[in-house]
């Protein structure tokens, strides 16, 4: 496990959960939450400055080994997507970008196709692309050629807390992606990030579950150990399920046996 | 002369980008500028002069996932 990193860009990840910026009570909860869980990849978002108001910058509360991962939310086609992207970019948050593409308030679907765009122009430009869509294989696929370097299926809506709804159409993207497969959205307890995982996920985003639990320091904690338990299995290989019981003790031999009986 | 704000129209006396930040009183740790369309580092605000029917975007980050 030592030597297990999940290489995204240029950067290596020994730790494969991600989280969010989003939601927390104080942003004092985040460093506390960054430590107690070894992430090493976060989500900020862009918004306009509320120029009546004093506002605290999010980016002082985030550790420099932390790699940012800015999203695109709030943009609702590519030309917006791309536009935050290199605004991003232009000032100092790397070449990562999560695209983001919502039109549907409701239950904040991601537009696949806006989506597939954005990825394209902005792989183009050197971005590391990390697009959250619907699990859809031939997208998925459309997406890796188009330069992402991995594909952010959504398990559940955002923010539901309903865990994987859509495990078998990420397993599909499991099975046949080239670019690493990351469930994002929708994972609201550590056991549906360890369920991601042993499926053979390279990484989850955690958000929601963790800030607005009553402790997110200690859930922090609670999502890493499950997903280092996912991974640690899914790396041990499973095993297989069954219909009938296979006894886990031998069926011979027992003290009540008797020669004649047989 | 008039300039959009954030999408709001204006009123504002000619003036540097670092002049109108500092009369705002607005924050400029982390501040991110856009005017017209392009980045403006900050080394550059003290001599980027504001214009009539400009169009400035006053962005930060925020939390979000």
């Amino acid at each position: 496990m030592t030597n297990d990193f999940l290489h995204l860009g240029n950067r290596a990840f020994g730790n494969r959960l991600f989280t969010g910026t989003g939601k927390f009570a104080a942003n004092g909860l985040i460093p506390k939450m960054l430590k107690a869980s070894g992430s090493q990849m976060i989500t900020v978002a862009l918004r306009r400055v509320d120029t009546t108001a004093h506002s605290e910058n999010i980016l002082s509360y985030i550790p420099p080994e932390v790699t940012l991962l800015p999203n695109t939310s709030g943009a609702r086609n590519a030309d917006e997507a791309v536009r935050i992207a290199r605004i991003a970019r232009a000032a100092g948050c790397g070449d990562f970008i999560k695209i983001e593409v919502i039109t549907d308030m409701k239950y904040l679907m991601p537009d696949n196709l806006e989506t597939l765009k954005a990825t394209e122009i902005l792989a183009g430009e050197g971005f590391i692309v990390l697009p959250y869509i619907l699990p859809d294989l031939p997208l998925a696929k459309r997406l890796e050629s188009a330069g992402a370097a991995a594909v952010m299926p959504l398990g559940a809506p955002i923010g539901s807390n309903r865990g994987l709804e859509t495990q078998s159409l990420i397993a599909l993207l499991i099975e046949n992606c080239r670019v690493p497969v990351i469930v994002d959205a929708g994972i609201g307890r550590p056991s549906q990030a360890a369920a991601a995982m042993e499926m053979g996920a390279a990484a989850v985003l955690v958000n929601t579950a963790i800030a607005t639990a009553s402790d997110p320091e200690a859930m922090g904690r609670a999502f890493d150990l499950a997903v280092r338990a996912g991974r640690t299995a899914y790396l041990a290989e499973l095993a297989e399920p069954s219909q009938v019981a296979r006894a886990s003790s031998p069926l011979t031999g027992f003290l009540s046996e008797n020669a004649s009986e047989f | 002369m008039e300039i959009f704000i954030n999408g709001q129209r204006q009123s504002c006396r000619s003036c540097t980008l670092l002049e109108l930040l500092a009369e705002r009183a607005l924050s400029t740790e982390a501040l991110v500028v856009e005017l017209n369309g392009d980045i403006i580092q900050q080394e550059q605000w003290p001599i980027v002069q504001l214009k009539d029917n400009d169009t400035l975007e006053l962005l930060s980050f925020v939390g979000g996932g």
